[in-house]
């Protein structure tokens, strides 16, 4: 068990390292992604191993599978609106969201 | 019948008044002119009033409009015409026209000359207004109007500082009076609850007023006349009124307003009939004033002034005569009191009027007061010489002239009482004495002042006509009371029943000789010059400076009253300037201190703690703004930490399991972990922009 939540946690931080250092914003929206699949595998992990009973956890990662496809297509959208006003997709274009 | 319309009297000259004062004050001649119509006109109607009132054998007429009607309490406004009335109307009317022609020529050249006629209509309007009065309430009213148009007219040359003061004086001592006839007259409203003079003669007849409420309510309506009158002692303002015009001197100060305090004492003598203690008080007065002016005016030097004392001696004789008639009646007797002082009112206006328009004429010729710088002017100014010297045969009370047959009266009138007849003959003996000083020295002798004479020349004709005029009313004035007629002034002006005269050649033998006498030694000592006035008045030095001095009446008061009542007013005025001041100074300026305290406190320590708020959470935010980095991955690195932070904190179980140092060393490690970030996204963002314009 221990293996699978080592693998989620490396995944959870490798996506965590890239939401907070990617400079491009398909980059984080991807490193995102990677996050959410850490939580499914510890869903799915501590479905199997805490509660066998039940298909909670599988139930509950298909739902942030769908939810992620969904997130993803709104995600891409402000991408391109982005680029659209910015003509450019980096984060670094940061000036204009403070005062 | 014009009776119905005698309230037309009065508003004739106060139309003349506003005429003159909004239309026709620029226009000297026809304001002059306008004012004298009024006069006339109102004069034409007192004669036919007279007529017929005379017609009505002296039955009263009363008309009245009633504007206060409560149950207890009626005040009305209206007219009363009984023979009184209608005999002051032809005194006032008379002497006003005749001394308006006069002041024509006497003005002229004045430049307050339409204003001059403004104030005579106006003081004619008050006076006739006071004489149709038919209530107490009005004569009041009348009566202040009267002292108005009176101080006025009294400083109407005001730059003059002696005639500022003569009106101050002369209205602030009347005041005196009036004060008194308030009183009286809150005691009249009071006690009777009414004004009308027939109903509150009518309570005292019935006798439900108390006797002693009688008596007082008497003699506080008397201090009114008093006043009024110049009566002892407040007779001190009429010798300084003469120095208002002459012709104002003559139809105010001798003539009619004057004779306004007579008239009240005669118009209510009901009252005093019920009281002899009032009237005897009455009648004491009027000797002491009568006897007082007679003396002082022996020696006076100023031609106005003397004839100023002779007006209030001859006043006080009135207002004795009314006494001692009110004195005898109350005491169930009968005496020509009232007659005589009416009728001698009646006389006593034309000559008093005349002496005065004379002394006009004679000041116009020679520019000075005073007689011992006059003489001989009889051979400058015949007219005025004359009907002067008519004037004091009459005011001797020579046969026949109008003066001795109302003179006659009060020696009459006083000969039940031997002190009041000792005295009446004496102030007669001074009188015919004073007024042949004052007409030798005048018009008689050498004159004493070369180039006075010289420049003196006669009195323009409507001067000398008004003197015409008045000198044959002098005359014929008195032959109206004959005591040998039947329907005479007696039978017509009375009070009670009427009063039949009888000569009593006695009598009238006796007040001839006295005034022959005056008249006698006057002529030894002022024409012949056998008897040496400077030797009398050395040899009686004592008597001679008191009277010069009038007795140091104005000393006296001086003394007694103005001084502490200005010692008074000095300290109210230091305590005022001190005090009071200084207590709403000293305020202000604790105010103003306490204020710049408050000022301090405010700039430092209120807007110190407003700004100083603001200025602490605008530091705070210039801390605070190097969070604002606008870096999404900053953003989301803080979330993240502070999710670890709660985490941590939330797990208590884990911190007191693994102990607080771990947690204080993950604590830390977030913090500084936080300020790098912090660092590195600051310091990226000001390379951002560099980077990308390197792009």
């Amino acid at each position: 068990m221990l293996a699978y939540l080592v693998l989620a946690l490396v995944l959870f931080s490798i996506g965590l390292f890239g939401v907070l250092t990617r400079r491009n914003t398909i980059g984080i929206l991807m490193s995102l992604e990677l996050m959410f699949n850490a939580v499914n595998i510890n869903f799915v992990v501590f479905n199997k191993f805490v509660a066998t009973s039940a298909l909670v956890g599988q139930m509950f990662a298909i739902f942030i599978v769908v939810v992620a496809a969904a997130e993803a297509v709104a995600g891409l959208a402000i991408v391109l609106l982005l680029y659209r006003n910015w003509q450019g997709i980096d984060t670094d274009n940061d000036s204009v969201m403070k005062w | 019948m014009i009776t119905k319309f005698a309230f037309l009297i009065p508003l004739l000259p106060l139309f003349g008044f506003v005429m003159i004062v909004f239309f026709l004050r620029w226009k000297e001649r026809l304001s002059a002119v306008f004012s004298i119509m009024t006069i006339l006109a109102a004069w034409v109607m007192s004669v036919i009033v007279l007529i017929e009132t005379l017609a009505r054998h002296g039955e009263a007429y009363e008309a009245f409009y009633k504007f206060v009607d409560l149950p207890r309490f009626i005040l009305e406004i209206g007219i009363l015409i009984d023979p009184l009335t209608a005999v002051m109307l032809i005194v006032v009317t008379t002497v006003g026209a005749c001394v308006e022609i006069y002041s024509v020529g006497y003005m002229h050249n004045d430049p307050r000359f339409s204003r001059f006629f403004a104030y005579l209509s106006l003081f004619l309007f008050s006076m006739l207004g006071l004489v149709v009065a038919n209530n107490f309430f009005m004569i009041f009213i009348f009566w202040e109007l009267v002292g108005l148009t009176s101080y006025l007219l009294i400083g109407f040359w005001f730059e003059k500082k002696s005639a500022a003061d003569a009106c101050k004086k002369a209205f602030i001592t009347t005041r005196m009076g009036d004060l008194g006839f308030l009183v009286g007259l809150f005691m009249i409203a009071f006690y009777f609850g009414t004004f009308n003079y027939g109903g509150v003669f009518a309570k005292v007849g019935e006798g439900v007023i108390p006797a002693g409420i009688i008596t007082a309510a008497s003699i506080f309506v008397f201090c009114g006349a008093v006043g009024k009158s110049a009566q002892w002692p407040l007779h001190v303002w009429l010798p300084d009124a003469m120095e208002g015009p002459t012709p104002v001197s003559a139809l105010i100060h001798a003539a009619t307003m004057v004779a306004a305090g007579v008239y009240l004492v005669a118009r209510s003598m009901s009252l005093f009939v019920g009281s002899a203690e009032a009237s005897l008080v009455v009648a004491i007065i009027g000797l002491i004033t009568s006897f007082m002016a007679a003396s002082i005016g022996l020696v006076q030097n100023d031609i106005k002034r003397v004839l100023a004392y002779s007006t209030v001696s001859q006043l006080g004789y009135m207002i004795m005569a009314l006494g001692l008639y009110g004195y005898d009646t109350a005491q169930h007797g009968h005496s020509p009191g009232f007659y005589a002082g009416t009728f001698h009112l009646y006389t006593h206006a034309f000559f008093k009027g005349l002496l005065f328009l004379g002394a006009g004429s004679v000041i116009h010729a020679v520019h000075t007061n005073d007689i011992q710088e006059m003489g001989g002017l009889v051979r400058k100014m015949k007219t005025t010489a004359i009907t002067f010297m008519i004037a004091s045969l009459s005011i001797a009370g020579i046969f026949p002239l109008a003066g001795f047959w109302s003179k006659d009266e009060i020696v009459a009138a006083a000969s039940h009482h031997p002190i009041f007849l000792v005295g009446t003959l004496g102030i007669a003996f001074m009188t015919a004495f004073y007024m042949w000083r004052l007409c030798f020295l005048t018009f008689w002798g050498e004159p004493r002042d070369q180039h006075r004479y010289d420049h003196a020349h006669e009195s323009p004709k409507n001067m000398t006509y008004p003197l015409v005029f008045l000198a044959v009313m002098s005359v014929i004035a008195g032959w109206v009371g004959l005591p040998w007629l039947h329907q005479g002034f007696a039978s017509f002006v009375y009070h009670g029943e009427a009063y039949h005269p009888h000569a009593n050649y006695l009598l009238m033998g006796i007040s001839l000789i006295v005034g022959l006498s005056g008249i006698y030694l006057a002529y030894l000592m002022y024409y012949k010059k056998s008897i040496s006035a400077e030797a009398m008045a050395e040899r009686f030095r004592p008597i001679y400076k008191l009277l010069y001095n009038k007795y140091y009446f104005d000393e006296i008061y001086h003394a007694v009253l103005i001084r502490p009542v200005l010692a008074v007013a000095d300290f109210m005025w230091t305590f005022d300037a001190r005090v009071v001041d200084g207590l709403v100074n000293g305020t202000g300026w604790l105010t103003i201190k306490w204020s710049d305290i408050k000022l301090w406190f405010d700039t430092w320590i209120v807007d110190g703690a407003v700004n100083g708020s603001g200025w602490l959470v605008r530091q705070g935010a210039n801390i605070l703004r190097f969070l604002q980095t606008g870096s999404m991955q900053f953003y989301a690195l803080f979330i993240l930490v502070v999710l670890i932070v709660f985490g941590v904190f939330k797990l208590e179980a884990t911190a007191v399991l693994v102990g607080w140092p771990f947690v204080s060393i993950i604590f830390v490690l977030g913090v500084t972990l936080l300020w790098l970030f912090t660092r590195s996204a600051f310091v990226r963002g000001r390379n951002g922009g560099q980077t990308k314009s390197e792009e």
